[in-house]
């Protein structure tokens, strides 16, 4: 598995992950390119079902982030959605997915540095759990038809 | 008790107060059936024994049963919990239905109105029992592996029939999120994924307001132990937010704790 490269989809807020991702990139900071970025309004808007739909189609990790607390740019999407996330890590466990493939962090827009060795820590992680096979196998489809769109 | 529920059934019907009376039946095959009372005279049709334990709140959202005008419904305590969450999720007010209680103990509740209701089941505490706690922490002691595969396990004889969707009175959205097509939420084959997808999904859209009726399980019919997951959700929202009344999905504390996020 020495050549396996993780694909990671991070689903960050508008406000505040996607603007530090941002500033990771114009402060010429390397990180994994591994990671492809979802942009949402809000931490609040990112749907359990969303992070279903990025393993059902082929990743090995997702990333959920988006700004700290108190910070959120409509006051309390963030704190709704720590609620949701703490439900739904220990369900997803519960069920037997892997949680170490989803990780989940605060980055402000100032925190450039923090993204990228964020990046870089998770896809290192996930590189050393190999690809998810456990879940590509749950449907019976071509080998191909999840790299098709998914890119 | 079945005397006094028929009095009490016929006297609402009689005066005017309901049109119909939700209750229990005798059925085919030695079962029970939701029995549907509209006249006076059809109460001594009612019964109740330990055999009634469907959740009849089922059917206070449905649109043909609104269509028969004021319903009056026989409620054990978690049809009550059922009813009051209704109230919360402003399916349900006061005045639209009148409730029949029954006690845990097996005698008949008179309650003037849905507030006095809502007030009596409150001040049961609402925990798991023994035996699910067990069932519960026997799966937590596995390891993610073993979990894995033995949800795959049980999973794999789904049929997605939605019995457990259709039997549970608090799944009442008239368009199911299943349903939607654009964009696909859920695989719709019942392989491996769409029943995982699905199962989650369940589970997730009832975190914090499953009154662990134990209806959808008694719906299944390829025994999926359904009610576990919804029994998870409800432990942990109890441990970690506390016992809270309100639906522990839509409001926060800003010192909830977690240790997982970076």
């Amino acid at each position: 598995m020495a050549d396996f490269e993780p694909k990671i989809i991070a689903f960050v807020c508008n406000w505040c992950t996607y603007a530090g991702a941002d500033l990771t990139g114009t402060s010429r900071i390397k990180y994994a390119s591994n990671v492809r970025v979802v942009r949402l309004p809000c931490t609040g808007r990112i749907d359990f079902m969303l992070l279903m739909k990025a393993f059902g189609r082929g990743a090995d990790g997702v990333i959920v982030s988006g700004c700290h607390p108190n910070d959120c740019h409509y006051t309390s999407g963030n704190f709704h959605a720590r609620r949701r996330w703490i439900v739904f890590r220990s369900l997803i466990d519960f069920m037997g997915i892997d949680v170490r493939r989803v990780h989940f962090a605060w980055v402000s827009a100032a925190e450039g540095a923090k993204w990228a060795d964020l990046v870089n820590r998770v896809v290192s992680e996930v590189r050393a759990l190999g690809p998810y096979e456990g879940y590509k196998r749950l449907a019976p489809v071509r080998a191909d038809w999840r790299t098709r769109d998914a890119g | 008790m079945q005397d006094n529920m028929r009095r009490k059934a016929k006297e609402l019907l009689s005066g005017g107060a309901v049109r119909v009376v939700i209750g229990y039946g005798e059925g085919s095959g030695g079962g029970v059936r939701a029995l549907f009372v509209r006249k006076p005279e059809d109460a001594d049709r009612l019964i109740y024994d330990e055999r009634c334990v469907q959740n009849l709140a089922v059917y206070l959202t449905r649109r043909e049963v609104k269509a028969l005008g004021k319903p009056a419904i026989v409620a054990r305590v978690p049809v009550m919990r059922t009813i009051r969450q209704l109230m919360i999720e402003k399916q349900a007010a006061e005045g639209d239905l009148a409730v029949i209680g029954v006690s845990s103990d097996g005698s008949l509740l008179d309650f003037p109105d849905l507030k006095s209701m809502a007030e009596y089941v409150s001040s049961i505490p609402f925990e798991l029992s023994s035996d699910e706690r067990a069932a519960v922490g026997k799966l937590e002691k596995m390891t993610a592996g073993e979990r894995w595969d033995w949800w795959r396990g049980q999973f794999s004889r789904c049929i997605k029939c939605y019995a457990c969707r259709q039997s549970c009175p608090l799944c009442y959205c008239e368009r199911c999120t299943v349903e939607c097509n654009q964009p696909q939420w859920i695989s719709v084959p019942s392989h491996g994924l769409g029943n995982l997808e699905w199962h989650v999904m369940r589970a997730m859209h009832l975190a914090g307001r499953c009154v662990n009726c134990g209806d959808c399980s008694r719906a299944c019919p390829v025994n999926i132990p359904l009610n576990l997951l919804t029994q998870k959700i409800i432990k942990d929202i109890s441990e970690e937010f506390g016992d809270t009344e309100e639906y522990a999905l839509n409001t926060f504390k800003p010192d909830d704790k977690e240790d997982f996020i970076r």
